[in-house]
């Protein structure tokens, strides 16, 4: 007798494609995945705890420890948050600033995933092409707030310091050389037949479905929904600028692919924009000495490389911590659809679908 | 014979809460969450007992989804903060609510973003729960809240979003809510055999150690055994 039955095996927690420390729990028949199951928690911090027994300025530190591939977006999502709470003006050049930082963040953001998702599907060139120009931005921050990974470059109510002299037109040469780099990319991945084969018609999903999935972020706009809360919900200087949302039609991962390509290619629109108009004036509002935001609570979105990173703060009025704080992690939302995404397909395409939903397991964990 | 005398009753001090622990856990679950949440927490003086929730003001513009789900869902309250609106329904019918919000042609909500829920302990429904949603044809959001009792269940909503399934999941890790006709309620961020839920207010910030979520005296004792022993 030959036994027919299902094999399990167990994908990570320690796998080079995973992004992290995730575990996925397969059930096979054959080669085809039948169901997955996804386990996570082995970097669960506990930062939303931990925030509740901080004060609202140190929260920006540890927001960075989230999605730490794209720290500057957490900060910037957090500081709004609380000014909504204060209901505090920020300045339009701390406006423009954040705007900067967020896009060239996604790039690098976009760039380390065109580089891992390459890798793990076996395109190795792209890594280290995509590592490079990462390379270019990390130093451009590290010129504004001295770090390269965990920045905690926003404070609440504007910015810790201006940029530095000349950073503006660093920034501008960047796009530049960017520019270019963008096609040499898509010349390696866009018409190689092994891409095509190995993503096209990969994880489809409708644009119902992942709706209803809560996915977010470019693997929801590859599914062809428009939702993009720069645009819809706009923040930063996001209202002035002028940009578009680029969507798929086949909501599979040849099109999320093609999504976030022309998201760097938009993003240094966006950049040339916010650098060129950038105003003069101050950098921080008028921000009370002692952050006290008056009993309440509020929910606020903005749009993280990876999908809506949202942040729901309740404060208490009376500590000078937040009695409740949430993260709404778009990693998390978009790993839920994991399970929907591999079924079906070959144990090899559960790698591509991890890489094209685009993970950091520092914020699904949190 | 003084070595002797001495390390016979050096053991049984830590030992002793050790096969009480085994013992409690099984049972735990059911039986010990309650009472640990009902008599060992003492709060605060000061403790806040919920949100303002301010009612919005006469003059707002009540949009149009929200009178139709007063009429749908009796007992609906209503609350406007810093522009966002926040319906408050009754724990019985959350599902409703939720059907409605997503179906009715002015709400459209088809889009939960986010699920979350918040501890306030000296209140009888001690938790809050937050449904974040938002239309992605309308593209606007509004808040629904659900005051739940420790243990008292409410009904997952999972069949209307499925996006709820990890986010229930997750509060339900975090602060024990009880969700039922949820599909796959299993922990999620923490262990499977972990006691206690971390976020709740009563739950300490340093982790639980081993015995303190069932027995602080116990695992006091068994820390200072411990320290004990470590200086010898």
């Amino acid at each position: 007798m030959f036994d027919t039955s299902e094999l399990v095996i167990n994908m990570g927690p320690q796998h080079p494609s995973t992004h992290g420390v995730l575990r996925v729990v397969l059930r096979l028949d054959g080669e085809k995945v039948v169901d997955a199951d996804v386990i996570m928690g082995y970097l669960h911090r506990g930062i939303e705890k931990l925030s509740e027994n901080r004060n609202w300025t140190q929260i920006i530190l540890l927001t960075d420890r989230m999605d730490y591939v794209a720290a500057a977006t957490s900060n910037v999502g957090y500081c709004e948050t609380v000014e909504k709470l204060l209901q505090l003006e920020v300045p339009r050049r701390a406006r423009y600033v954040r705007t900067i930082l967020c896009e060239l963040q996604r790039i690098a953001s976009h760039c380390l995933w065109v580089g891992t998702h390459a890798m793990d599907i076996g395109a190795m060139t792209v890594f280290l092409y995509a590592f490079r120009e990462r390379e270019l931005i990390l130093d451009l921050f590290e010129e504004f707030c001295g770090a390269r990974l965990t920045y905690n470059s926003m404070r609440i109510g504007g910015l810790p310091l201006d940029i530095p002299p000349g950073w503006d037109k660093k920034v501008l040469e960047f796009c530049k050389i960017m520019d270019g780099k963008v096609d040499e990319y898509e010349t390696l991945l866009t018409h190689n037949r092994i891409w095509l084969e190995r993503t096209k018609g990969i994880g489809v999903i409708s644009g119902a479905e992942a709706t209803a999935l809560g996915m977010c972020g470019p693997t929801l706009r590859g599914s062809g929904v428009a939702r993009d809360v720069r645009k819809d919900e706009p923040y930063a200087a996001y209202d002035e600028m002028e940009f578009d949302v680029p969507i798929g039609t086949a909501g599979d991962t040849y099109d999320r692919y093609l999504v976030r390509m022309e998201e760097f290619r938009q993003s240094l629109r966006i950049i040339r924009q916010a650098t060129e108009g950038l105003p003069e004036g101050p950098i921080v509002g008028k921000v009370p000495r002692l952050i006290k935001p008056a009993a309440g609570e509020t929910y606020h979105a903005i749009e993280s490389p990876k999908g809506e990173l949202g942040y729901f703060i309740v404060s208490d009025g009376k500590s000078t911590n937040p009695y409740r704080f949430r993260v709404r992690p778009p990693s998390f939302c978009n790993l839920q659809a994991l399970p929907r995404l591999v079924r079906g397909h070959l144990v090899a395409d559960v790698v591509a679908l991890i890489g094209s939903i685009d993970i950091v397991s520092g914020e699904v964990d949190r | 014979m003084a070595d002797e005398s001495e390390k016979p009753p050096t053991p049984p001090a830590p030992a002793a809460p050790k096969p009480a622990a085994p013992a409690a856990r099984p049972a735990a679950p059911a039986a010990a969450k309650p009472a640990a949440g009902g008599e060992a927490h003492v709060p605060k003086a000061a403790a806040p007992t919920g949100p303002p929730d301010p009612p919005p003001p006469a003059d707002a513009v009540i949009p149009a989804f929200i009178t139709s789900l007063q009429k749908v869902v009796p007992g609906t309250m209503l609350s406007l903060y810093l522009g966002d609106w926040t319906v408050i329904v009754p724990a019985s019918h959350v599902v409703e609510a939720a059907l409605h919000l997503r179906d009715v042609p002015e709400g459209a909500f088809d889009y939960c973003s986010d699920l979350t829920a918040t501890d306030w302990p000296p209140r009888p429904e001690r938790f809050d729960v937050i449904y974040c949603l938002y239309s992605t044809r309308h593209r606007h959001r509004v808040r629904m809240k659900v005051r739940v009792a420790e243990n008292q269940p409410l009904a997952s909503v999972t069949g209307v979003w499925t996006a709820a399934n990890w986010l229930e999941r997750e509060v339900y890790d975090m602060f024990g809510v009880n969700f039922t006709g949820h599909p796959d309620r299993r922990r999620i961020l923490m262990p499977d055999d972990w006691q206690g839920y971390p976020q709740r207010k009563d739950y300490p910030l340093e982790g639980p150690g081993e015995l303190l979520m069932e027995n602080p005296i116990d695992w006091l004792k068994l820390r200072q055994a411990r320290d004990e022993a470590d200086i010898e």
